[in-house]
């Protein structure tokens, strides 16, 4: 006869769970607050959703069709892990071309998979452990944790509505220690929509200088700029050789799940995020390296198409929270408007919670992305005209219902 | 046409009933603007008609289109207009266009079955002195119309939620 105590497992195999095999750097890390939101809001029908952070446009026939030829044409093989010389040339030109920066396709520019990857491989080559990063915040979602997970210490610099959420030189200046390393920026900004001209940049730029940081500036939203054309943090004077500049193809060119971005940069810097990347993905995928040319040689104009519409979607949804009396700065870039909701007394959390319960409206709470997002409600205008007038409809019912109770 | 007038068509292209506040909004212009641009835009008949793209084949089985090429002897000093207008004036006729090439006008007739549209041909169209011949084909399937895809395929598949 076995003995109760035999059956068990002994104390020491019981107490371990396989989450303690686990890195201590990955269990530090805690999971995005979107996901949990995104469980919530899946569980429910008839939602109109402000919470997508990826165009309404499916990516132009011509694209597609691209792809498609070349998967026809049999284009099945790895490409140069950098990406194909073609389409390297096609950015470097296109860079040149919309935005005054001068990159040699053959060694300052490499094609990743999305622009995530190209941050995170310019994080893994750049920092040493118990580098400071800095990063603006609120910010997407994904600096801290990649930064966190090469053993770099994230160090937020909180960035405020009353500013349009511009990086501002004190706040930049007041983080830096002697272990600064990197400055992280995304402007055109998720989730705030805020942007930086150039004399915005100038004392940003100044800093960096004299403090010796290195730049990966984030411009994926760059061609979703309504207000004054974008300036690429690379454009900058003695900026280029500083700065990892990356970008891709999923917003301007509606392209997301094709996963293509790419990452420019001084050709020491790149050479060596090319060297993780060729040992980690080996190469993008070449039927969406394909597509991605196409886009850049013929999809210009339609693309210009995108950004009008998204243009006067903003200006639908600022009137519209205005007028449902919350206030909201004018954001003049990416697709997200960045309302306050404080003047509700609910937190972001509590705030998005109800709307979805009680309004069947989704967004994101602000408080999801970093220092200066509590109070704040991330809205994405990627979608319809009639979408928008309803879901600002339904908000302004609910706050109007939340301020007559008090 | 100013640059005001040709966005305003746009947007009510996408949807008529866009109000001028709503345009407004859109194109961060003054409402008066937009609605002094409409009334201008009606007024000269460049804007026709607000009317609404209908899939009849969703509900009316048996109505059928029928896409004709016509020949024509253009008349002297009046050309193909005097000829067009007699047979656009009919109400079985949904459209005519003048066309380069092998044949001249193309005749977009409607009718509530085969029958009706086969008797306007021998009856009424045909009948025409300085129609020459007609050519007759029959729609079996409409997919897109004026910019507007019947049956969408591509509805929206994002995650409710996204970083």
């Amino acid at each position: 006869m076995i003995r109760d105590e035999q059956k068990q497992p002994s104390v020491s195999v019981q107490q371990q769970t396989m989450a303690d095999y686990l890195s201590p750097l990955v269990r530090g890390i805690k999971p995005s607050g979107i996901r949990r939101f995104f469980d919530l809001v899946s569980t429910r029908k008839d939602v109109i959703t402000l919470g997508v952070g990826e165009p309404d446009f499916v990516t132009p026939w011509h694209v597609r069709e691209a792809a498609v030829y070349s998967l026809e044409t049999g284009k099945t093989q790895y490409t140069s892990n950098a990406g194909m010389p073609e389409l390297r040339g096609a950015i470097g030109q296109y860079l040149h071309d919309q935005f005054s920066v001068e990159y040699n396709p053959a060694t300052e520019v490499l094609v990743t998979v999305g622009g995530s990857e190209a941050i995170d491989l310019a994080l893994r080559a750049l920092i040493a452990p118990g580098d400071e990063i800095l990063i603006p915040e609120p910010c997407y979602i994904s600096y801290s944790p990649i930064t966190a997970l090469s053993g770099g210490k994230p160090v937020g610099i909180e960035t405020y509505a009353k500013d349009e959420f511009k990086l501002k030189a004190e706040s930049l200046k007041a983080v830096i220690t002697p272990r600064s390393k990197v400055l992280i920026l995304c402007y055109p900004s998720n989730p705030t929509g805020g942007t930086m001209t150039f004399e915005d940049w100038l004392p940003i730029a100044k800093l960096v200088e004299e403090n010796d940081l290195i730049v990966i500036s984030d411009e994926i939203y760059a061609e979703l700029s309504y207000g004054s054309k974008h300036v690429s943090f690379a454009a900058m004077p003695g900026m280029k050789d500083r700065t990892i500049l990356v970008s891709g193809f999923s917003k301007a060119f509606a392209m997301t799940g094709w996963r293509m971005g790419y990452a420019c940069g001084h050709s020491d810097l790149i050479a060596a995020m090319l060297k993780i990347h060729q040992y980690t993905v080996m190469c993008a995928p070449i039927m969406a390296q394909y597509a991605a040319l196409e886009a850049l040689q013929h999809g210009l104009e339609e693309k210009d198409r995108m950004v009008e519409a998204y243009n006067q979607r903003r200006r639908l949804v600022v009137k519209g929270f205005r007028e449902i009396g919350l206030s909201c700065h004018e954001p003049q870039g990416a697709f997200y408007a960045f309302p306050s909701i404080a003047s509700t007394g609910l937190t972001s959390e509590q705030f998005a919670q109800r709307l979805l319960d009680e309004a069947n409206v989704a967004a994101v709470p602000g408080d999801v992305f970093g220092l200066g997002g509590e109070g704040h409600l991330r809205c994405s205008y990627a979608t319809s005209v009639a979408n928008l007038t309803e879901a600002i409809e339904r908000i302004g019912q609910f706050v109007y219902k939340l301020k007559r109770q008090g | 046409m100013n640059e005001l007038q040709l966005k305003v068509l746009e947007l009510l292209k996408e949807d008529a009933r866009r109000d001028a506040e709503l345009i407004a909004t859109m194109l961060a212009v003054p409402a008066v603007e937009v609605k002094q641009a409409i009334a201008e835009l009606e007024n000269e008949h460049i804007i026709v008609k607000y009317a609404t793209v209908v899939n009849w084949s969703k509900i009316d089985d048996q109505k059928v289109t029928a896409l004709i090429e016509v020949q024509i002897t253009p008349e002297r000093g009046r050309g193909f207009e005097g000829i067009a207008e007699r047979i656009y004036l009919y109400p079985e006729v949904k459209s005519v266009y003048l066309m380069s090439g092998a044949y001249d006008l193309l005749v977009e007739v409607e009718g509530k079955n085969l029958k009706e549209v086969a008797s306007f041909v021998s009856n009424k169209l045909s009948p025409i002195d300085a129609v020459l011949s007609t050519k007759t084909f029959f729609i079996l399937k409409k997919y897109k119309q004026d910019g507007i895809i019947f049956e969408e395929h591509e509805g929206d598949h994002r995650l409710m939620v996204s970083p």
